[in-house]
């Protein structure tokens, strides 16, 4: 059981780094549906060099992380032309790349996947995930933050106003790019084993719902929807479970997920900015209530 | 008696599809003067705002803030070199606070990676927020820094639209239609709101369909019609010039 929560805690570990990694770009207003190629990136550089050439994990954590923020710094100065719905389908178009490329060339084991020699414990995961935390905490509250924010708010005006939008856009995504190697890194580390399809569309999807349904608005969001989203449905394993026992013993847990997509779909109609807005937290926090308003 | 021309347009010409739009449009705005750019609908008023501001580029002729062209700078380079602007649909970010939206327009003036990326709590950074929340209260905007503006009303928003602009300590304002969409009282206040900025060194120029604004506010007036440059003289001799009465009545009334 302890081993299950520690797992548990890993992952939720990782989801928090990734979902930072999809926050980035989104906080400019980039919508990003290749997160888990990213990772991919991420994981697959570390298996490659461990297996390889061998190196210090942070050296390799490093490495990594580099490979696939350079990749995300190509990517973003040639797709951030492109908005909107489009923009999201050539992230994706990445994504679909990037398993291409992994499934195709032998020397990163193909289908079958890799072993990573290297292993890292879950402590330092969590360590790393409470750092990027931090970190990203502290970069929304600097000017370059705003910045974003202006961004993703009205690209003309925030341009006008002498804000390089598309550096900015670009150094989003780059840093995105760079927690998403990371989180990559240590996936490979902690599980020992990389196979492509566990970076597959649906995982960038869960991505982009972590931030999308916790909301973009604040720096709050992508955690707590990581952690919705990860801590939730093993609830559900464990309710529907003991439900199904307790009845005819027919309930699959598999039914976590119908229940999951319709808490969804109730989160998006109820709040569709996302449970995390500025408005909500100042509320919450109870402090300088709305201001007086005339008619 | 004249004034330094800080903003001067020389034979501004902008086409869209073939259809010209401004045609060789020339005037000089002069530093500390109130100007109101007027015409009917169509003139192409705001089309004159957004080739100054760099929203487009013109087709031909010269954009010069304080003796440079700027005509073929971006909007970005223009605002830090003197020149800001407010909408006639008001472009606040919504999910930002009032100081936050404040705080953009600071961004023209900020220099190097250390501005852009230490927290702006720092007390090395203290500066700009307590700059932007003076500016605000000021004009008597102190009582929402922190609300965000989609929850304000129309008329605090306009004027927080004006302070954003004015941060980054600008030569020259452009106010494109400032009192649309306000009544009277609020109209009122705008213009003593905006003879406070004026006091403050601010040149204005002022795209405006309420005549009584205009008078009020504005010392200098050029009107435009169909892209051309019909009058350029003092506001209060607007009213007698026949080309600007054919202009907003038709030839009738002129021969009348």
């Amino acid at each position: 059981m302890s081993g299950y929560l520690d797992g548990m805690a890993v992952i939720l570990a990782l989801n928090v780094i990734l979902a930072y990694a999809v926050f980035l770009p989104v906080a400019t207003g980039q919508l990003n549906l290749g997160g888990a190629a990213f990772q991919a990136v991420g994981a697959y550089a570390a298996a490659y060099i461990s297996t390889q050439y061998g190196a210090p994990l942070p050296v390799i954590l490093a490495v990594s992380a580099s490979v696939s923020g350079l990749i995300a710094f190509v990517l973003a100065l040639s797709i951030l032309r492109t908005k909107g719905v489009y923009l999201v389908l050539a992230t994706f178009a990445f994504a679909q790349f990037v398993s291409g490329v992994i499934i195709n060339v032998d020397a990163l084991g193909g289908a079958l996947g890799m072993t990573v020699p290297e292993h890292v414990g879950g402590g330092p995961i969590i360590v790393i995930a409470g750092v990027v935390l931090v970190g990203v905490m502290l970069l929304m509250q600097t000017r370059f933050g705003l910045a974003m924010r202006a961004t993703h708010d009205d690209d003309t005006v925030a341009e006008l106003m002498g804000i390089g939008v598309r550096r900015t856009r670009v150094a989003a995504f780059t840093l995105g790019g760079v927690l998403a190697g990371i989180a990559g890194g240590l996936y490979a580390f902690y599980f020992n084993f990389v196979e492509v399809q566990t970076f597959d569309s649906l995982s960038s999807i869960y991505l982009l719902l972590f931030v999308l349904l916790g909301g973009t608005q604040t720096v709050w969001g992508p955690l707590i929807g990581a952690a919705f989203f990860t801590i939730v449905p093993e609830l559900f394993r464990y309710v529907v479970a003991n439900m199904g026992g307790a009845s005819a013993g027919q309930l699959d847990t598999s039914w976590r997920f119908i229940i999951l997509g319709i808490i969804t779909v109730v989160m998006m109609v109820a709040r569709p900015e996302g449970v995390v807005t500025r408005t909500g937290l100042g509320r919450l926090l109870g402090n300088r209530r709305a201001a007086p308003r005339e008619a | 008696m004249d004034a330094a021309v800080v903003l001067a347009l020389r034979n501004v010409t902008k086409a869209f599809s073939g259809l010209k739009v401004v045609t060789d449009v020339s005037f000089d705005v002069r530093e500390g003067q109130r100007t109101a750019l007027i015409g009917p609908n169509g003139a192409g008023k705001t089309t004159v705002f957004n080739l100054i501001s760099g929203a487009y580029s013109a087709d031909r002729g010269a954009i010069l803030l304080q003796g440079t062209d700027i005509a073929a700078k971006r909007p970005g380079e223009r605002t830090v070199m003197g020149l800001a602007r407010s909408f006639q649909n008001i472009r606040l970010m919504p999910h930002l606070s009032v100081v936050e939206n404040v705080m953009v327009g600071q961004h023209a003036r900020t220099r190097g990676m250390m501005d852009l990326l230490t927290p702006l709590w720092l007390k090395r950074n203290r500066a700009w927020r307590d700059e932007a929340e003076s500016q605000l209260r000021a004009f008597g905007l102190g009582t929402y820094p922190n609300e965000v503006t989609a929850n304000l009303p129309y008329g605090i928003r306009k004027k927080i639209e004006v302070v954003r602009a004015l941060m980054s300590h600008p030569k020259v304002l452009l106010l494109d239609e400032p009192a649309a969409g306000l009544n009277t009282r609020e109209t009122g206040d705008l213009k003593d709101f905006l003879m406070g900025v004026a006091e403050h060194g601010v040149t204005l120029l002022i795209v405006e369909h309420d005549m009584s604004l205009v008078r009020s506010l504005c010392e200098h007036t050029i009107v435009l019609n169909f892209g051309l440059k019909i009058y350029d003289g003092p506001t209060a001799s607007v009213q007698e010039d026949p080309a600007v009465l054919e202009a907003y009545l038709g030839p009738r009334h002129n021969a009348a």
